[in-house]
């Protein structure tokens, strides 16, 4: 059976333990402003590491705009 | 360099004195206008309409220019004008980014109103000498300089036979001629464009501010449009400006304390964030090259593709670790703590005209990396920081010339055009030698320079009717709209970026609207009406900053620590209520975000029907390149396979099984131009525009627009 988590209202799959550093290596995110929310909650950077998502949780790793 | 020798060539055309003035609440309520087919200089009133309903900088441009002009006006006629205006805010010095003046013309790449928005002395010089505005009409019969000397209160238009054309030669005559001493150079800043503005339309001005640390004349650019092709087609050399008594409190502001209390904060957090978040004061806007290609957002090879491996060896921390020169006060305006102004010193010249000398090249910014770096296949820094310094001093803006070079490369590499057309040159992607030789015969106005300076919309044709070539592939490759060439990302994976180029009033630039993170990654616009919302809400905000003097770049280069705590981070709401305090703080009035909205919306409006009046701005003008929303090559679509087979089966239930490349990119090709064509009902309908693109009658009374002349050209169009 699949697990999913969504990621910016998108599906993504979810594995027991997963953290909110694995998504940032899966989705490749690199910006240097991104804003994470779990459930809506705001997620500080230093617990990136430690944070970790269940199943079913909505997630938001929103970018900050930029462009010259 | 003998200065005296350059005086004797000197002949005084007509001298004009004036008082000083005084400056009230950001305002001279004045402007100089000087006409240098008649050798006149006057003094105009700035009039309450203009204050309450254009504000300043391009708002103060767009109805001079107006003004000036008549809807049959060419680039190249002598009523055409180039009007420069700073703003209400222009040259405050407490808060970052206050001092960036407004340049507009009628374009030459696109027939009409082009605004750039440039950093340097000059804007806050003009205010400080007395005035809100420049606006210089005519054709002088031969080459010519305006000196405003702002100290004394004297104007003077003079021929000028002698002195360079190129930028960083003149910048530096003139410096040295108008200051009486080493102390006295950062009082002056010189607008100069360059020889190869003369021959191609594509020609920038840059703006002077002295460097005093490393003793040499700095540039910011108004790179957009072709306004330098204006200014050499009138003959002008050089304008220079002289002040000597620069203060932070010259605007008169009725309340320093607030404009203080906002720098201050905003000071602390450049301090303490930078570095951990754009890193603008190490590296400048160059920060997110690898990051955009990571993205699949930065072009390479013509908007082919979106990121590339090579893009690490021009990565920002090449840059800085090689050339870039760390620990200066690099603000290109006084009290710019985000100093993202950098430049590569001591630099040696391996080409042209200036080849072993040693300059000083200012960038290379992100447009420029990405412009005649990738999007040319080009991944080496030191051919990249040499084709920006000569762009420059040449007056050529790097975008056009790299978007430009980049479809020339494409063509050459598909066979379109061939080694006997360009001249013997093999300019394939990644050829450095041979393209920047392009730029070299631009200068000289010879050879294919002068084909490749007419810009990819006129090239397209050129192409078509002398190579053969297939008018509608050259169209869907060559990434201009409206005349203008596509500023440097790749918007195929957003359509509200698309529209954010799209919809735009001048051509596809980005600084009206760059919602591709809100879109393509973040998916918080889902729907028509919420891309609409986003492409009605940024252009107006972002306006706003061309209107009062800021540089956008302190708004969203650095975030307070606890934005990600607001309900709408994205417009980083503490920032603006900053903006809204130092407006008050400068000139008394007391505005809310959406009164500030408004005001640009009021200028928005009227671009749009100067550019009506002018037989464009209508829904056959905002048609975008295919390239722009999907690709055009087979090469393009399987480099993407994966992605694009995705999107047909997931969003229209298209079965991929067993079709071909060219049949699945057919389908993909109408589903995305019929969300285009969506896309623009919406945003028109959310602007307050019918559906060819009129503003209506109804918006513009509800906006106090409903000016006769404004009205006079739409109303027939509803
Ligand atoms: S942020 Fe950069 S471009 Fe803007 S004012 Fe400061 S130095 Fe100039």
């Amino acid at each position: 059976m699949i697990f999913i988590i969504k990621v910016n209202n998108r599906e993504l799959e979810w594995y027991e333990g997963m953290t909110i550093e694995d998504i940032f290596k899966i989705k490749n995110y690199t910006w240097t402003k991104i804003i994470v929310k779990v459930n809506k909650q705001v997620i500080d950077e230093e617990n990136y590491k430690i944070t970790i998502v269940n199943d079913g949780d909505d997630v938001q790793m929103l970018h900050l705009l930029a462009g010259g | 360099m003998d200065i005296n020798k350059l005086k004797e060539g000197r002949k005084l055309l007509k001298e004009f004195k004036y008082d000083l003035g005084s400056i009230e609440k950001g305002y001279t309520n004045r402007t100089l206008y000087v006409n240098i087919s008649e050798n006149k200089i006057e003094s105009k009133e700035v009039t309450p309409l203009m204050k309450e309903k254009f504000i300043g900088g391009k708002g103060f441009g767009l109805y001079t220019l107006w003004h000036g002009t008549t809807p049959s006006t060419k680039w190249n006629d002598p009523e055409n004008e180039i009007v420069i205006s700073g703003g209400p805010v222009c040259g405050i010095t407490q808060y970052p980014g206050a001092g960036k003046s407004l340049v507009c013309s009628i374009s030459p790449m696109t027939d009409i109103p082009i605004d750039s928005n440039v950093g340097g002395y000059f804007g806050p010089y003009l205010k400080f000498s007395g005035w809100d505005a420049l606006e210089v009409q005519g054709k002088a019969e031969n080459d010519i300089v305006v000196f405003i000397d702002g100290d004394n209160g004297v104007v003077r238009i003079e021929e000028a036979p002698l002195e360079a054309v190129d930028s960083h030669v003149i910048a530096e005559q003139l410096t040295e001629m108008y200051a009486e001493n080493e102390a006295d150079k950062r009082n002056i800043s010189v607008i100069s464009a360059g020889t190869a503005a003369e021959h191609s339309r594509m020609g920038l001005l840059n703006f002077s501010f002295y460097d005093v640390r490393r003793k040499v004349q700095r540039f910011k650019q108004a790179g957009r449009g072709g306004i330098g092709t204006v200014f050499r087609d009138k003959k002008i050399k050089a304008i220079i400006i002289k002040f000597s008594n620069v203060k932070g409190d010259l605007n008169n502001a009725v309340d320093k304390a607030i404009i203080n209390k906002a720098g201050l904060k905003l000071h602390k957090e450049m301090h303490y964030l930078d570095d951990k978040q754009n890193r603008m004061r190490q590296v400048g806007t160059a920060y997110s090259q690898e990051i955009m290609s990571a993205y699949d957002l930065l072009p390479v090879m013509n908007f082919q593709y979106g990121g590339h491996e090579d893009v690490k060896k021009i990565s920002p921390d090449v840059f800085k670790n090689n050339y870039l020169t760390q620990g200066m006060a690099d603000g290109c305006w006084y009290g710019c703590s985000m100093a993202c102004a950098k430049t590569a010193d001591g630099f040696e010249l391996l080409t042209g005209p200036y080849k072993g000398q040693k300059v000083t090249v200012d960038g290379a910014e992100y447009e420029t990396l990405a412009g005649c770096g990738s999007n040319c296949g080009i991944f080496d820094p030191r051919a990249i920081l040499e084709i920006n310094f000569y762009c420059d001093t040449y007056g050529i803006d790097t975008i056009s010339y790299g978007t430009s070079m980049a479809f020339v490369m494409e063509c050459y590499e598909r066979k379109i055009i061939n080694k006997e057309f360009t001249g013997g040159l093999e300019l394939k992607f990644g050829n450095f030698e041979d393209s920047i030789e392009v730029l070299h015969q631009m200068s000289r106005g010879e050879g294919f320079g002068l084909i490749l300076g007419q810009g990819v919309h006129r090239m397209k044709k050129i192409f078509a009717e002398k190579c053969g070539a297939d008018p509608d592939f050259l169209f869907d490759i060559g990434m201009e709209q409206k005349g203008l060439e596509y500023s440097e990302y790749v918007s195929k994976e957003s359509l509200a970026q698309q529209g954010g180029f799209g919809l735009t009033n001048k051509g596809p630039q980005h600084d009206e609207a760059w919602i591709i993170f809100m879109d393509m990654v973040n998916n918080q616009i889902p729907t028509f009406e919420d891309k609409a919302e986003a492409l009605y809400y940024f252009p107006m905000f972002r306006t706003w900053f061309g209107l009062y003097g800021l540089c956008k770049l302190p708004w969203n280069d650095v975030t307070p620590a606890n934005n990600k705590f607001t309900s709408e981070p994205a417009k980083i709401p503490e920032h603006v209520q900053n903006y809204l305090d130092v407006v008050y703080g400068v000139t008394g009035k007391k505005l809310n975000t959406t009164e500030m909205v408004r005001e640009s919306e009021r200028v928005y409006n009227f671009q749009r029907i100067f550019n009506i009046r002018l037989g464009k701005g209508l829904r056959a003008n905002d048609k975008i390149p295919y390239r722009s929303a999907g690709p055009v090559t087979k090469e393009e679509y399987e480099a993407r396979q994966e992605r694009f087979d995705g999107q047909l089966k997931e969003i229209l239930n298209y079965d991929v099984e067993g079709k071909t490349t060219e049949e699945k990119m057919a389908v993909l090709r109408k589903h995305r131009e019929s969300q285009y064509e969506k896309l623009i009902d919406a945003v028109y309908k959310r602007r307050g525009w019918n559906s060819n693109g009129v503003p209506t009658i109804e918006r513009l009374k509800d906006l106090g627009m409903d000016l006769p002349e404004l009205i006079e050209v739409v109303k027939d169009m509803q």
